[in-house]
């Protein structure tokens, strides 16, 4: 039978791979944005676990909402990423460090 | 009435003060001396009219917060309307007086306009003196003594191109500065310990001061003493004696109309109407009054025994100014209040003129000041001359011996040395009263020689060209001239020769007097009164009653005991101010025991005028020679006296320099050592350094920004899980 800890397990384990992907990657900032992306599914999944086993729709009607913003924010960063490499044509991760103090 | 006296001299003060643009420079100067005019005349009728009774005239409230309640308004006794006719008569006549004076001035450029702005000075001055002379309460009172302290500090340096003027104003503002703190002092004192700060209430609370104690300092102060002791370090500033007197000749550095004005027949005199208008408290307070007089008759000596010796025409007449305050002060302080306030009026006359002479001189000889350049100026300044010659012998106190004759100076200072006498047993005051005035004779003629008699010295040009002063400058001299021989004759017997009419003057209850009259009876019955006033003064109403009605069964009581005790009850209850406009206490019997000083006491003023006009003959007129010789036969003296028994220096080593290192190390060490320094310190060292090292923090790498977030987020949850989060 599969219970609730499988799924925990499974967000875990794409939350970490996530958060991994966001900061041991030195390559390449659209892998930063799948990871991002990752993490946020493991939220979802971890939503719609709760709901299922507790009855409640709120946690799933909450995974839509992210799924939408979830969306909206890879469109704006690839858009981010497209006027980025237009203008120093390179997306490397190493290369962006405009911030540095 | 009393309150346009009051408020004309504002108004004038801010119509020439800011409007001269439109009316014009003589517009100006017109303006402020018209309206003076007219408080003038008003306080002079106010002053004939006055019968003696208080008169308490609401203008508005002022500060009401808690127990303090103050209003402005006008307190009219006799004090106050003797004031109100110094005041403005003398400052009516410098106005007009300043029209001439001020017309051409070589310390400012052509086309200056600065005749306005001393105009307005001058009428500011009179309505903060006015607003002090009329005070009903001690705020008012103390808003009127330190806008007079600005005004001064204004026309101290209205030539404020010259340092030494500057420099005169800021001395005489911080000297001030030090009495004001022991003046502030009293008027807190006088509210914590009456909760009040209205005459009325502290007169009232007069004999409970004399019985309550108050811990300042180190040790237990008997209130009345110390309150009168408070307030009369202030009346030292503002009167210039000994000790806190080293503004006042410097002060000088002003123009001469403010000299005559301010420092001479106002503003000085403050401290002097403080302690006569004090007088239900300093009544109380014996050992202050004993303080009083030491200060006042020290004073009185060591001005004189300066102004021997000073050069300029204006320090001589300065010191001379000192010194009387010093007669009045030592009046004041045996409790003679109403021979203070008389020698407080004639000396206003006499001193004005002089120095309103003076300032004639002065003008006459381009501004020359040194009197060993002057020399016969007899013929070339007539009307000046006797003017000054008028005021010489009213202040050297001319007059017929043992009678009521004489100028004004020989009747109020022969009535201070009497009073010196019967208040001191014969003792210092007196005796240093009598050299002084002999002194005064000597430093007031010498002036005279000087000036006047001799030949001509100095530059040959200046004295070819010395004129006599426009009419405008002449006419206040005259006016003067005619107070300086007739004040003393004509109020003589108000202020000291008749009890009745000082009585009446003042507005003083009979009883009060004939208790103190009692008191040098011996009869048992005069004794039993005398004690029934005594407990009454300490508000032992019972008691009081007790030892009258043991006086009446013992020794059958008379009509006059029984008015007495009947007069005496209501009047003196606690509680209940004393009414006139001063206060003698029921012991005080110094007026009376003036009148019958022996002959001898009567006549050594005189004598001593003699002595010192003999002098002054035989040394600058008869034999010129001998003052250089004196000179140097005493040069150790002469030098003590010349630098004025060095209290500068004293105070230089003292005070000063003291202040002014403590100063330099405050501002070197403390303000750019230790705060520019610690800003300095902060901004370009530990700011920087932290910047440098969260800089470094900042590598610009997202993974970096979100690793920290990451372990940030576990931190909390690891934090939120051993604590039990919300819980």
């Amino acid at each position: 039978m599969i219970g609730i800890e499988h799924y925990l397990t499974v967000a875990a384990t794409l939350f970490v791979i996530g958060i991994f992907g966001l900061f041991l990657n030195r390559k390449n900032v659209i892998i930063l944005l799948m990871s991002i992306e990752l993490m946020l599914l493991a939220v979802n999944i971890n939503l719609v676990a709760f709901s299922s086993f507790s009855g409640d729709l709120a946690g799933q009607v909450f995974t839509l909402l992210v799924l939408t913003v979830a969306a909206a924010e890879a469109a704006i960063g690839l858009a981010i990423l497209v006027c980025f490499f237009r203008n120093r044509g390179t997306i490397a991760v190493e290369d962006v460090n405009v911030m540095k103090g | 009435m009393e309150k346009i006296i009051l408020f004309a001299p504002l108004v004038g003060a801010i119509i020439s003060g800011f409007g001269w643009r439109i009316i014009g420079d003589k517009g100006a100067q017109w303006v402020a001396t018209l309206l003076l005019f007219l408080a003038c005349a008003l306080s002079w009728i106010v002053f004939i009219g006055h019968d003696g009774t208080l008169q308490q005239i609401h203008i508005l409230n002022w500060i009401q917060s808690g127990t303090l309640d103050v209003s402005w308004s006008i307190r009219l006794d006799r004090l106050t309307a003797i004031m109100l006719i110094v005041v403005t008569t003398v400052s009516a006549l410098v106005h007009l007086y300043s029209m001439g004076y001020m017309a051409h001035d070589h310390n400012f450029k052509e086309g200056e306009s600065y005749r306005p702005r001393f105009f307005a000075y001058l009428s500011l001055f009179t309505f903060a003196m006015l607003m002090l002379v009329t005070a009903d309460n001690l705020a008012q009172m103390f808003f009127g003594w330190e806008g007079v302290g600005l005004a001064s500090y204004l026309l101290i340096g209205f030539y404020y191109r010259k340092p030494s003027a500057n420099a005169a104003a800021i001395k005489a503002f911080v000297v001030n500065r030090v009495g004001d703190f022991g003046f502030a002092l009293g008027i807190m004192a006088l509210f914590l310990l009456t909760d009040s700060i209205q005459f009325d209430d502290i007169f009232a609370a007069g004999p409970q001061l004399a019985e309550t104690n108050l811990r300042f300092l180190w040790t237990d102060w008997n209130a009345a003493n110390l309150v009168a002791f408070l307030l009369f370090i202030g009346a030292m500033g503002k009167s210039a004696q000994l000790g806190l007197h080293t503004w006042l000749p410097d002060a000088m550095e002003g123009p001469t109309p403010v000299s005559a004005l301010i420092h001479a027949a106002t503003m000085v005199t403050a401290g002097v109407f403080l302690v006569c208008r004090m007088s239900p408290i300093m009544e109380y307070a014996p050992e202050a009054l004993m303080f009083v007089v030491f200060i006042g008759a020290t004073t009185a000596f060591v001005a004189a025994t300066i102004g021997l010796v000073q050069n300029d025409i204006k320090r001589v007449i300065a010191y001379s100014t000192m010194s009387q305050l010093g007669y009045m002060f030592v009046a004041a302080g045996v409790g003679a209040y109403s021979v203070a306030m008389f020698h407080l009026l004639t000396h206003a006359f006499f001193k004005a003129m002089l120095f309103l002479g003076a300032g004639s001189v002065i003008h006459g000889m381009h501004h020359e000041q040194d009197m060993r350049n002057y020399g016969g100026l007899r013929r070339k300044l007539p009307y000046t001359f006797w003017a000054m010659m008028i005021g010489t012998l009213a202040i050297t106190g001319v007059g017929i011996p043992l009678t009521q004759i004489g100028f004004a100076g020989f009747l109020s200072k022969d009535a201070v040395i009497e009073s010196a006498w019967a208040g001191t047993a014969g003792g210092y005051a007196f005796w240093m009263l009598v050299v002084a005035a002999a002194l005064t004779s000597f430093y007031s003629w010498r002036l005279m020689f000087l000036t006047f008699f001799g030949t001509a010295r100095g530059d040959k040009k200046t004295h070819q060209n010395a004129h006599e002063s426009p009419m405008v400058m002449l006419v206040p001299l005259g006016v003067l001239a005619v107070g300086s021989v007739l004040a003393g004759m004509v109020w003589y017997g108000s202020f000291f020769g008749d009890d009745q009419k000082l009585n009446k003057f003042f507005g003083i209850p009979a009883h009060q007097v004939e208790a103190s009259e009692a008191g040098g009876g011996e009869d048992s019955h005069g004794e039993g009164v005398v004690a029934a006033a005594d407990e009454l003064a300490e508000g032992d109403v019972a008691a009081a009653a007790d030892a009258v009605t043991k006086d009446i069964e013992g020794a059958d009581a008379t009509e006059a005991g029984e008015a007495h005790a009947e007069a005496a009850a209501p009047d003196m209850a606690p509680g209940i101010a004393p009414v006139g406009a001063i206060y003698m206490g029921a012991g005080n019997t110094v007026i009376d025991d003036a009148h019958h000083a022996p002959i001898w006491v009567k006549v050594s003023p005189f004598v001593a005028m003699a002595i010192g006009l003999l002098i002054a003959l035989w040394f600058y007129v008869w034999s010129p020679s001998t003052p250089r010789a004196f000179r140097d036969a005493q040069r150790p003296l002469y030098d003590f006296l010349l630098n004025k028994w060095y209290f500068d220096e004293i105070y230089d080593v003292l005070i000063v320099n003291p202040a002014r290192k403590l100063g330099a190390f405050l501002w070197k060490r403390g303000d750019g050592g230790v705060i520019d320094g610690g800003i300095n310190g902060v901004a370009l060292g530990i700011v920087p350094f932290f910047t440098r090292l969260a800089g470094r923090a900042q590598s610009g790498y997202i993974f970096t920004y979100a690793f920290a977030m990451v372990i940030g987020i576990a931190v909390l949850v690891t934090w939120m899980t051993f604590t039990g989060g919300a819980n």
